[in-house]
């Protein structure tokens, strides 16, 4: 069974150049905002799309993010308006590729078996979820694979090659690798040891390996995607959304046009990754 | 709930995959699971080790000064049997306090920090980090980093920092770095998550010293452990003292460490009555109250199952109590259990009665209860007079009031 990941992932090898994934938060600042946040990504050359499900107590979250789902949470979202999100978006576009990415929680208390049904239909790919390591398999993980949904994981500096098959053997879609121990905004860790990483990663499966956690500029993408199947982009574009509200949450421009604006020159620097890596 | 099918023994949890039927677990970011993994591995190796045995235990004599007293409350005996008779019922219970209160740094918390800094002394760890509410846990970690000789950081939430003024500042002599946390009501849960925020950071070198009885396997596990100390205590000092077992034994709730300390090597003793005290806040009917197993629902937060307060959409509440120990949203995994079971009854108490036992307590006993432990005693206060005078009740002090006198000045209008 392949996913629209698989074929995306597949496509873009093909081209011979590594992905841009790029994070927004579903439902920040509302709702409205947020689908024009969504369809403008892949127009501006995001490949995957991750929607963060906004949580109260996002533990492996940096400020930005942290503030993003509030803002989201205070809009009004909730998990079944981030899965309409996807919906209404799926009408438009039935080819990039959507994972959602969050805490468990929500989902737990939404019902694992309505959550994958309603996820399903409303055209999500793929689950992204923080608090659920290999260890905790049967409470989502299995059931999301039997529906057909990929289960992405994280493996971390701290996954060593021991432990490295566990995390690996029900993960589908893509490895995220996590390029740091820390929260997600902190500054990027040193690109030589994240390439190492993902080689040793790649030693143990077939599947791309994409990197993120403090990658925020077009060079750092490029670099990044040099060697990483892909890359992917959060807290820099949740911070495009932050920056164009007002102190009381006011919208002072189109976050949706600023966000288009970052992923743009994102996209330039993961497409221009393996020429870099050629020269 | 499904009610889980009776065990024959309510202490053999958890199982090998940290949970107490459903609740427990190891629900934590991939960083952090070779960290827990490691953890368990050490903790199983200590606990049946006889020299971590030896060294805990001299601790706990020496430095600790345990065992704490099993107090007969004689005052507030004489005062609930008043109650009693004039309500015609001529009962009244004897009640007895378990002392936590007198232990070095003025509450139970001592037990759990010195049983967890010999761990990461085991493990090679350079740093402590901690969470606190009421600063209780907070003081007991800053004192056994200071005895060791580890750098602290202390998580807080920022309204804690502000109700707890004087434990802030003995955090500070102590040499711990205090950092305020703004995220949500500050209180425990915002410092809780940016205590894992730091965990997951500084995971190499940084031991995670968590306060009570809750987040992922081992925590839960190792901390009861630690703090079945004070049921063990009790259990052989009541023996001693009456010759027999308690009817009751109260002990309130937050995260439900002293009460699962308590509880524990009682949880056998079919015939002794076992209650946990949450906190009822202004009342169930809102949502200004910590009642999570009352008024909340099974959930996933800080790294275990368990009742949580929060929405149908599964965003965490932030609750309310007069007592910052007892303001979390959430209760041990192994509580969740014991209530689905039945074997532990739990009860809500207002912050109003809690602030009348604490009273009543000063007075009658000359003994400054914990806000915490104010309202165990505020049970109490509600069913001793219904039991007959043969009766005995023990009530978990856990920790001293010295604390909450600025909280309850505020509560009583009155400036100090």
């Amino acid at each position: 069974m392949t996913t629209r990941i698989d074929r995306r992932m597949a496509k873009l090898k093909a081209e011979g150049r590594p992905a841009l994934v790029t994070y927004f938060m579903g439902g920040d600042p509302d709702y409205d905002s947020s689908l024009s946040i969504m369809k403008a990504l892949p127009i501006a050359g995001a490949d995957i799309i991750e929607m963060g499900m906004p949580f109260s107590d996002p533990m492996a979250d940096g400020p930005a993010i942290q503030a993003a789902g509030l803002r989201a949470l205070k809009g009004g979202q909730t998990l079944f308006k981030t899965l309409k999100l996807a919906a209404d978006f799926r009408a438009g576009d039935d080819e990039t590729p959507i994972v959602l990415m969050g805490y468990y929680n929500p989902i737990y208390i939404y019902g694992v078996d309505r959550f994958l049904t309603d996820a399903k239909a409303s055209g999500i790919d793929g689950l992204i979820v923080v608090d659920l390591p290999p260890e905790m398999d049967e409470e989502l993980c299995i059931p999301a694979l039997k529906a057909g949904v990929n289960f992405i994981r994280l493996a971390t500096p701290t996954t060593d090659d021991k432990r490295l098959p566990k995390v690996l053997e029900n993960t589908s879609g893509f490895v995220y690798y996590v390029s740091m121990t820390g929260i997600t905004g902190s500054a990027l860790a040193d690109t030589g040891k994240v390439a190492a990483a993902v080689n040793r990663i790649k030693g143990h499966t077939d599947l791309p390996v994409c990197v993120g956690f403090g990658v925020k500029t077009a060079e750092q993408a490029r670099v990044i995607g040099a060697n990483a199947d892909g890359v992917v982009v959060g807290t820099a574009i949740v911070n495009a959304v932050a920056n164009v509200l007002g102190p009381k949450g006011e919208k002072t421009a189109d976050p949706a046009e600023a966000v288009a604006t970052l992923v743009s020159g994102l996209a330039q620097g993961v497409r221009s990754a393996r020429l870099a890596a050629a020269e | 709930m499904n009610k889980p099918a009776m065990p024959n023994s309510f202490r053999t949890g958890p199982d090998e995959q940290g949970m107490f039927g459903i609740f427990g677990g190891r629900f934590v970011a991939e960083t952090l699971m070779p960290l827990i993994l490691d953890l368990e591995e050490q903790w199983n190796k200590a606990k049946t080790d006889p020299e971590f045995k030896a060294e805990l235990q001299n601790l706990s004599t020496h430095y600790a000064g345990r065992p704490s007293k099993l107090y007969f409350a004689e005052g507030l005996t004489k005062h609930l049997r008043e109650v009693s008779s004039a309500k015609g019922l001529g009962g009244g219970a004897k009640v007895y306090f378990k002392r936590e209160d007198l232990n070095h740094t003025g509450s139970h918390k001592i037990n759990n920090c010195l049983g967890q800094i010999l761990l990461a002394k085991r493990m090679g760890k350079k740093r402590i980090i901690a969470e606190t509410g009421a600063g209780q846990h907070g003081v007991a970690s800053a004192t056994v980093a200071a005895r060791f000789g580890y750098p602290c950081v202390v998580y807080m939430g920022a309204t804690d920092v502000a109700r707890q003024s004087p434990n802030v500042f003995r955090m500070k002599l102590l040499g711990a770095e205090v950092r305020p946390v703004t995220a949500g009501h500050g209180t425990l849960k915002d410092a809780m998550n940016e205590a894992l925020r730091d965990w997951v950071t500084n995971v190499e070198d940084t031991y995670y010293l968590i306060g009570t009885a809750a987040g992922p396997h081992p925590y839960p596990e190792l901390v009861r452990d630690f703090q079945s100390v004070i049921g063990t205590e009790a259990r052989a000092q009541i023996l001693e003292q009456e010759g027999r077992l308690p009817d009751v034994i109260i002990a309130a709730v937050g995260g439900g460490s002293n009460a699962i300390g308590l509880f524990h090597p009682f949880l056998d003793d079919k015939d002794v009555r076992i209650i946990g005290i949450e906190a009822g806040g202004r009342g169930l009917d809102g949502i200004e109250h910590c009642a999570s197993m009352n008024a909340g629902k099974p959930g996933v937060l800080h790294g275990n199952r368990t009742y949580l307060l929060q929405n149908a959409d599964g965003q965490i509440l932030d609750g309310h109590s007069i007592s910052a120990g007892l303001d979390y949203p959430g209760v041990g995994p192994e509580h969740s259990w014991l209530r689905d079971s039945g074997r532990v009854q739990y009860e809500p108490i207002l912050d109003d009665e809690a602030l009348e036992a604490f009273q009543l307590t000063t007075r009658v006993e000359g003994i400054i209860p914990a806000l915490e432990s104010a309202h165990a005693i505020a049970h109490a206060m509600k069913i001793v007079p219904t039991m007959d005078k043969d009766q005995i009740v023990i009530v978990n002090l856990s920790g001293r009031g010295d604390k909450d006198v600025h909280t309850v000045a505020n509560m009583l209008g009155m400036e100090i």
